[in-house]
């Protein structure tokens, strides 16, 4: 079909399922600059609950609206958090979610603990038409992401990425915008998760553990926090890299660990800053870069 | 009796996380950096601990070698990758770090294999009796250990001139510098010495467990996080304090909460509860 292979058929499903989760953590580290070290946990709910949903005998799609509402409302909860902690507390908080996920994923039966969970029903469209379906979600993702950047909403997410205090002082109500942002975030890494399950057809709590979380951090700083365009390209390009080069996935983890290291070191705006600055010599401030 | 076991594991354990943790509160007290490659240097620790012990077949030179090299190199890490992005946000510092944190740990696995390495004839392996008590030599020297190096920091840091500098440069840089405080100097002694310490921890969790392996510090870096920020973020003492605690609390969670919980779970769970209650730590000034 349309001339692929099936193999470039689930490498187009995998690029898409990661840009999606990208762009979900891009709402909320980058448009509100809340930085977290837990989403994996958010597409792992995602992942789970469409798994069970679907495995009860549900349709595919409400395993998704299940994975979507489910993962959304435990962001809201994870939201309160950073209402309570900021900054390197938040980041803290954060990473300890996303461990206390992989806890209790671990040792709760009902969810086949360590075993994870196997022979989930696979989407019924086919391998093309689920890769159809997720580059159709992943057009509206980066859509929803482009028109929610010019909004007001995107314009107040800004000025709190920018300086949360001066945001309150000049009457953004910073607490709904923060839930807000985490709200849409978790949701949307809970979409990703539940195409993630119906992908690959099992789960294990390992799937979603911190490396995850680092590894969808890398793409989103790596392509440029803030950046739509940036992060899609890196979240792309990272995500297909290992299946396509044996031999990168031998050291996946140092490329990543080694390309977060550099691109912090040397040009913190990430791709999209180096594009800036390649592009107009008078750039100096990183477009959409908040402060954590 | 169960009781007075478990409360001794969960001490040895927290020492061990206390040392860990130590000198990453240093670290944020000074310069505002999470600094998770903190735990790289500690297994790097664990490593060289091993390695030179094989050799020489002497545990305390293998130590001494360890917080030398460890320390240096924690100062070049100071130097090569966080001084110049000082002036950034945090969280450029805190990514840079988790970056060359995952880094280091692949490049032990490249180099030393991905199986880890274990003492040839393992030292202090003999178990004594302390008031009824069936502990390991190696348990008791991390006790014992601990105490003696985080005394002598205490008295380092109160009694000598330099302790005082040190402490000036923490609570004020800015004071501090204008009374005449080389800064940068007091900078690259805090990477010595909290490296260093993490060097001793990363060798007597070798000598624990007799194994080093390239992820053996992935768990005690979250933890030692979770730690100082329970301890409230560069205050030395509340790190000590939520290290024996958090050690003891794991010690008895595992038993009582086990079903539920993994281990490190525990320690999260804490964490959380705790930064609801008391966002600024449980030790920590609000």
């Amino acid at each position: 079909m349309l001339g692929l292979s099936g193999y470039e058929i689930s490498l187009i499903t995998s690029m898409g399922i990661a840009v999606i989760f990208a762009l979900s953590l891009n709402l909320i580290t980058g448009f509100c600059g809340q930085i977290s070290l837990g989403h994996a946990a958010f597409y792992g709910i995602g992942a789970y609950s469409s798994a069970m949903l679907t495995k009860a005998g549900m349709p595919l799609a409400m395993g998704m609206i299940g994975a979507v509402v489910l993962a959304g409302a435990i962001g809201i909860v994870v939201g309160f958090a950073s209402l309570r902690v900021r900054h390197d507390f938040l980041a803290i908080t954060t990473m300890g979610v996303g461990f206390l996920f992989l806890g209790v994923m671990r040792q709760w039966d009902f969810v086949g603990g360590e075993m994870g969970v196997s022979g989930i029903p696979g989407s019924g469209l086919g391998k093309p038409g689920f890769m159809i379906l997720v580059l159709g979600l992943v057009v509206v993702t980066v859509l929803f992401s482009l028109h929610l950047k010019r909004s007001w909403m995107g314009f107040s997410f800004d000025a709190i990425a920018d300086d949360e205090d001066t945001a309150r002082v000049i009457g953004l109500d910073v607490s709904r915008y923060k839930l807000a942002a985490f709200a849409m975030g978790t949701a949307l890494a809970g979409l990703a998760g539940a195409l993630y399950a119906h992908n690959v057809r099992f789960i294990d709590p390992e799937s979603f553990g911190f490396v995850e979380s680092i590894t969808v951090l890398a793409m989103v700083v790596i392509g440029g926090i803030g950046s739509v365009f940036g992060v899609i390209f890196a979240a792309a390009v990272l995500s297909v890299l290992p299946l396509w080069i044996q031999f990168i996935d031998e050291y996946k983890l140092l490329l990543y660990g080694g390309l977060l290291f550099a691109m912090m070191r040397f040009s913190p705006g990430g791709l999209a800053g180096i594009a800036q600055k390649l592009s107009s010599r008078k750039a100096v401030k990183v477009p959409g870069g908040g402060s954590a | 009796m169960l009781y007075v076991e478990l409360l001794a594991q969960g001490l040895v354990q927290g020492s061990i996380y206390a040392l860990v943790a130590v000198g990453l509160t240093l670290v944020y007290g000074l310069l505002r950096i999470l600094h998770v490659a903190h735990a790289g240097l500690f297994t790097l620790g664990g490593y060289i601990g091993v390695l030179v012990t094989n050799a020489t077949g002497s545990l305390f030179l293998a130590l001494i070698v360890s917080m030398m090299v460890v320390g240096v190199l924690g100062m070049a890490i100071y130097r090569l990758c966080y001084q110049p992005i000082l002036d950034k946000p945090p969280y450029v510092a805190l990514i840079a770090s988790i970056g060359l944190f995952i880094a280091m740990e692949e490049i032990y696995r490249i180099v030393f294999g991905p199986y880890g390495i274990s003492y040839q004839n393992p030292p202090l392996q003999s178990s004594v009796e302390i008031l009824g008590l069936s502990l390991r030599m190696g348990e008791v020297a991390v006790g014992g250990g601990t105490l003696v190096l985080i005394g002598a920091l205490a008295l380092f840091s109160t009694k000598t001139r330099f302790g005082t500098v040190w402490r000036a440069t923490v609570t004020d840089p800015d004071m501090a510098e204008s009374f005449g405080v080389d800064i940068i100097k007091v900078r690259y002694l805090n990477f010595f010495i909290g490296s260093a310490l993490a060097a001793v921890a990363g060798v007597m969790v070798a000598l624990l467990n007799n194994l080093v392996e390239p992820t053996m510090g992935s768990v005690p870096s979250y933890k030692a996080l979770a730690i100082i920020v329970l301890g409230g973020l560069g205050d030395v003492r509340g790190t000590l304090l939520a290290a024996l605690a958090l050690g003891v609390i794991e010690a008895f969670g595992t038993i009582y909460l086990g079903n539920y919980l993994d281990r490190d779970a525990i320690a999260f769970a804490f964490l959380i509860l705790v930064l609801m209650v008391r966002p600024q730590g449980l030790f920590g000034r609000a």
